[in-house]
């Protein structure tokens, strides 16, 4: 979560739930909390019981909406400008907290005068290069710094996108010796002005004109919020996927983070930034990550250019006079690699670091996905419980690149749509997969039940909690733990005696885990014992990362985690019951880092070290015991007064003043201004979403410059004015979850309970959009886009209020995306509408707004379903190159360039066959990719049961 | 049989003598009804666990008979739930024991139009196989610049999100000892 990453220093929620209910006023935005996280939002209910002011801002009206005080309906995809009209006015007005901006933020510091801003550029920040697509950053930096972007070491290909979610766990690197101040905030070019520039056009009647939302309603959001906030009140933002599912999300992020550390909310009691997770350890599976760009503990994979050695690679976390928990950066590093290969790794060899895989690109499951429709580069896939059939962005390129591979396993509770596409795809009815041609080998394998093994999740507010074994897998279900234990154990068996060098790290690897029981499981507890680390010349757990040491003397296989088995006792396991504790109920779980529940809480002091009042004291300076002391444990070191500045030239913890509460970040301060670590804007800016009905009214840009797109026959955009075509889809569909459904179904369309509960895939509409098109209510409508028609039942409602933007009426389409073929409860894959445009930073999917026509009736079956999708695509001239061009000003001026080259440009065309060719001219390109019998990918062979024996004579490709 | 007894067998008597006057709890209680007891108050033994369904984590208590689970119930001790289930945490017993739940291994060989089964030690030992040759065929040892990539692209995996932390540190791994860098979940999705 670089958005929150980069502004604060960790990619996690910043406070727990109970913590919701000290808040005055609770803004929920880009989530529907009251139905994606019932139980969690007890405690905004406990809240406004106690008169705490509630907004939900949606586009759709629910559950959360009639529970809150406000509703605000907004268009999909405009929330930056909502957001950023409340910060104009906080900046204009001047009701910003000013002692908390001055003393814990970037305000004061001054830019580059290399800086050019959108309002300059009409919609583009200086340093953006079409021919790549991505930003130069070396101009953002802070007078003095110049020269420093992430930039400047990358090549065009690799834009720094791949670091983008390493900012979990902290800052961005930068030289805080060097920055220049105005602490009066009246230098035309330190961040507070610069910020004030940038969102002068943010103004109530845009909010009007761009997001629907009438000026009263704004004021009375704006208000509720800057009033509830200060020296004596807090706010605190909820937020959730409506957020990240975007083109630009990252930056929605960034947007409630800048009103947030404007308005004082941030490390204080009943404020912060709630960002609610979607699965049971989503939190955990980024931070102990299965992520191709990251190491645990949100170390950075290595990258083939920039860390050609660990020194090189330790620098580049570190920055040259850093200050801050990352100039520990080697110890944990270091101790990562122990974890990993034990007395291999030593200081002589550093570590066998060189011996690690490097990445070089984006390498992120969608990149996967169009390698695997080419063919040729991926042979096997693993779906570890996930269903990207049902659950991924463009199910139709997902099922017809699982339909190219040589083999797959599928470890799931429940035999998913993922493992069946062979048989009973939607391509299987329309000829696009045919069975006896499909030659994907598919293993699936039943796995363990959460209640069958024995381990921790990491939920929303990073709280680790322990789950007892409660009885043994059914027949041949096994946990992944025994799975993939035992599939590296079988494999080193196999290769034993190989002198292959390209093994040589899987035999380092320290693999001697302990066996359990008949089944021989290997002990979870074991596991989490070398997550957390030992002092390797004692043999004793670490007491947290404090302890980690860069002299390879201490293990510790995920830094952050570090102390969740402190004093030898798994501290995720504790339960003594909350209604015996404090609200934040330290002795429950475990939380990183270091069991502090409400992160920068340095924060709910004043710089001197009192509560900035008594009503939201949390931690405090007591001056006689010479430590912070409080209601939680303090996020700063215990000892060190709020009067210690550091000396001159100190870096590191050292560097870290008494006053500065942001302790991850490279300069101690929350960042107003982000120079480094996020791609696509050092301040947030709005773009219409990659398929829009309207043109923006913010700037000449249109969508974000940098999204990612992939130029694929199977996933082309609709054009958005200033293209022509747009009319076509004049609707605007997005999608969300159900209280009784998760997400891709696995685990919801199959239990009799839940499928009875919420039987049928429907869709809403406004009774006005029902007139229009002739739909109704509890018939059946279609929703077409270039990639797939889906059909559901019509809901029609007054949920689904069509708002007036720029003078029309806009009607939005609403769907839940749960179903697919299988299960006790069936229907069509919503997921297949979607494009795969990409928010450049982290990679995600834009699910939350795209355009769409919508028709009466059941949809067309089999091969006429492809022949409605073209009729659109040829009516709409959709091709490869539509939507797909970075630069507006360059389309509406190409100054001699094709628009296919424009489109192409930074862009990585896949498995089209017409890379070559002008893709105005393919618009009768017909999605057909079936497989072909006995005709293997170039390089696959058919598959056999290889012997297994060592091969010393690999081809390098 | 005695008048008395009789006469309590009876729920109107009883609605009009006791201290359920409207019929809405004891006194309507019927023979059967009173001759049952919860599945929670006969278990052999109760597992604390976690919700794995949305991020919030509620704490929950698994009742086990007989090495069966039969019933899960929300744990009031769990300081944010605090005793609380959703409809889908409500219904987790049957993501336990439901008809659907696969027990066995299918297998389905390139090109075939049905599943076959499978043992666990042959499909691990076809799997370590594919994993060995996948590994191999998309290896890479440099980039075109000779810079070490150390790393195969034979191989991808997806998924984590609902797996716990120790099985998704063995599977990173794993995967970057055998120079497999292809790893996402739906973090990203």
């Amino acid at each position: 979560m670089p958005g929150l990453g980069a502004s604060f220093g960790r990619g996690g929620a910043t406070g727990d739930l109970q913590d919701l209910s000290n808040a005055d006023v609770i803004v929920i935005q880009g989530s529907n909390m009251a139905e994606c996280h019932p139980v969690g939002f007890q405690w905004v209910m406990e809240a406004k019981a106690r008169g705490t002011r509630v907004i939900h801002i949606d586009p759709r009206f629910t559950r959360t909406s009639a529970l809150a005080d406000t509703y605000v309906p907004i268009r999909t995809g405009t929330d930056i400008v909502l957001l950023g009209a409340i910060i104009n006015r906080v900046l204009t007005q001047e009701r910003d907290f000013r002692e908390y901006v001055l003393a814990y933020t970037n305000a004061s510091w001054i830019v580059s005068e290399d800086f050019r801003d959108t309002e300059d550029l009409d919609g583009l920040f200086s340093g953006f290069d079409s021919e790549t697509r991505s930003y130069d950053t070396s101009s953002w930096q802070y007078a003095g710094s110049e020269g420093q972007g992430d930039e400047e070491e990358e090549t065009a290909e690799s834009t720094d996108s791949e670091s983008g979610h390493a900012l979990g766990a902290g800052g961005a690197a930068v030289d805080h010796e060097r920055i220049q101040r105005d602490e009066t905030l009246q230098h035309p070019r330190c961040v507070f002005q610069v910020l004030k520039r940038h969102f002068s056009r943010y103004t109530p009647e845009m909010v009007e004109e761009v997001c629907g939302i009438p000026q009263d309603l704004f004021e009375e959001v704006a208000e509720a919020w800057i009033s509830n906030s200060g020296r004596e009140k807090t706010g605190v933002l909820v937020y959730s996927v409506g957020w990240t599912q975007r083109g630009t999300g990252v930056q929605y992020i960034r947007t409630g983070a800048i009103l947030q550390l404007l308005l004082g909310n941030m490390g204080r009691p009943g404020g912060g930034v709630m960002a609610l997770r979607g699965h049971a350890s989503i939190q955990g599976s980024t931070d102990i990550p299965t992520l191709y760009n990251l190491l645990p503990g949100y170390l950075q994979m290595p990258h083939a250019e920039r860390h050609p050695s660990l020194q090189a690679y330790v620098d580049s976390i570190k920055g040259p006079n850093q200050k801050g928990f990352w100039s520990k950066a080697d110890a944990y590093t270091v101790s990562l690699l122990k974890a990993y290969f034990g007395g291999s790794a030593t200081a002589e060899n550093d570590y066998l670091f060189d011996a690690l895989p490097r990445i070089n690109g984006d390498h992120g499951t969608y990149g996967q996905v169009m390698d695997m429709i080419e063919g040729g580069k991926i042979f096997g896939y693993f779906l570890l419980g996930q269903n990207p059939a049902v659950g991924s962005a463009n199910g139709r390129a997902q099922r017809l690149g699982m339909a190219n591979l040589d083999w797959m396993v599928v470890r799931d509770l429940v035999m998913i749509e993922s493992a069946t596409f062979w048989k009973d795809a939607p391509e299987v009815e329309t000829g696009e997969i045919v069975p006896e041609e499909c030659r994907t080998e598919v293993f699936f394998m039943p796995a363990a039940s959460h209640v069958e093994k024995e381990g921790t999740f990491t939920q929303t507010q990073r709280l680790l909690q322990w789950r007892e074994k409660a009885v043994n897998p059914p027949g041949q279900a096994t946990s992944e733990l025994w799975f993939f234990y035992h599939l590296g154990r079988r494999m080193r068996e196999k290769l034993a005696g190989s002198t292959d060098p390209r093994d040589r790290l899987l035999f380092q690897m320290t693999w001697d885990y302990p066996l359990h029981g008949e089944e021989r499981e290997p002990s979870s507890e074991d596991v989490l014992k070398e997550i957390n680390g030992y002092d390797l010349s004692t043999g004793e757990l670490l007491p947290g990362y404090t302890a980690m040491k860069a002299d390879g003397t201490t293990s510790g296989g995920c830094w952050i985690y570090s102390g969740v088995y402190a004093d030898g006792v798994n501290q995720a396991a504790r339960r003594k019951p909350g209604r015996e504790q404090s609200l934040h109920a330290p002795e429950w779980g475990w939380a990183w880092p270091m069991n502090r529940r409400v992160l920068y809480n340095r924060a709910s002091a004043d710089p001197d070290g009192k509560p900035w009042s008594e009503r939201k004291a949390l931690v405090w300076w007591d001056e006689e015991q010479g430590r912070w002391v409080g209601d939680d444990i303090p996020d700063f070191e215990a000892t060190k007064a709020p009067s210690y500045r550091p000396p001159k030239g100190a870096t590191g913890v050292e560097a870290i003043a008494g006053d500065d509460p942001f302790i991850m970040q490279s300069d101690g301060k929350g960042w107003l201004y982000a120079p480094k670590g996020v791609v696509d804007g050092p301040l947030p800016a709005h773009y219409e979403p990659a398929e829009s009905p309207f043109r923006n009214a913010v700037y000449t840009q249109q969508a974000n410059p940098a999204r990612e797109i992939y130029t694929n026959h199977l996933n082309e955009v609709h054009p958005s004015p200033p293209e022509r075509g747009s009319e076509v889809f004049p609707f605007v569909w997005f999608t969300s979850r159900m209280t009784e459904h998760h997400t891709a179904g696995g685990m919801s369309r199959y239990l009799p309970y839940l499928a009875e509960l919420q039987p049928a895939l429907f869709m809403e509409v406004s009774p006005e959009l029902a007139a229009m098109r002739g739909l109704e209510h509890l018939g059946w409508a279609h929703v077409v886009t270039a990639r797939a028609v889906v059909e559901a039942r019509v809901m029609v409602t007054d949920r689904m209020a069509p708002l007036r933007v720029q003078g029309t009426e806009v009607h939005q389409v609403w769907l839940p995306y749960h179903w697919g073929q299988g299960g006790l409860t069936t229907g069509d894959v919503v997921n297949d509408l979607a494009h795969l445009t990409l928010d450049p930073n982290v990679h995600i999917q834009e699910f939350k707004a795209g355009t769409c026509d919508v028709q009466p009736g059941r949809r067309p079956r089999g091969p006429a379903s492809l022949e409605l999708i073209d009729s659109y695509r040829v009516r709409g001239a959709v091709t490869m190159s539509s939507g797909a061009v970075s630069v507006t000003s360059e389309l509406i001026d190409p100054q001699g360039k094709t628009r296919t080259e424009q489109a192409m440009a930074g862009t990585t065309p896949t498995g089209t066959g017409h890379s070559g060719e002008d893709m105005d001219k393919v618009l009768g390109v017909r999605h057909d990719v079936r497989s072909r019998p006995g005709q293997p990918q170039q390089s696959g062979v058919d598959p056999v049961v290889l012997d297994g024996h060592p091969d010393t004579t690999l081809e390098g490709h | 049989m005695g008048l008395k007894t009789f006469l309590e067998g009876w729920p109107v008597y009883r609605q009009l003598t006791g201290d359920d006057p409207l019929g809405r709890g004891a006194a309507t209680q019927s023979n059967r009804s009173k001759s049952l007891t919860p599945r929670t108050s006969t278990a052999d033994r109760v597992a604390k666990s976690v919700c794995p369904y949305c991020a919030v984590g509620c704490g929950q208590r698994v009742y086990v008979k007989d090495e069966r689970v039969v019933q899960i119930e929300g744990d009031p001790d769990s300081p944010h739930s605090r005793g609380r289930l959703c409809p889908k945490g409500s219904a987790s017993e049957q993501l336990v024991n439901g008809d659907s739940r696969m027990t066995s291994i299918k297998y389905r060989a390139p090109y075939a139009t049905e599943w076959t089964d499978l043992d666990l030690d042959t499909a691990m030992d076809m799997i370590t196989d594919r994993v060995i040759d996948a590994r191999r065929r998309g290896w890479q040892d440099a980039d075109e610049q000779g810079r070490p990539l150390n790393r195969t692209m034979g191989i991808a995996s997806l998924g984590g999100a609902t797996l716990d932390n120790e099985e998704n540190y063995l599977i990173k791994k794993l995967f970057t000892a055998m120079g497999a860098i292809q790893v996402e979940n739906q973090a990203r999705i």
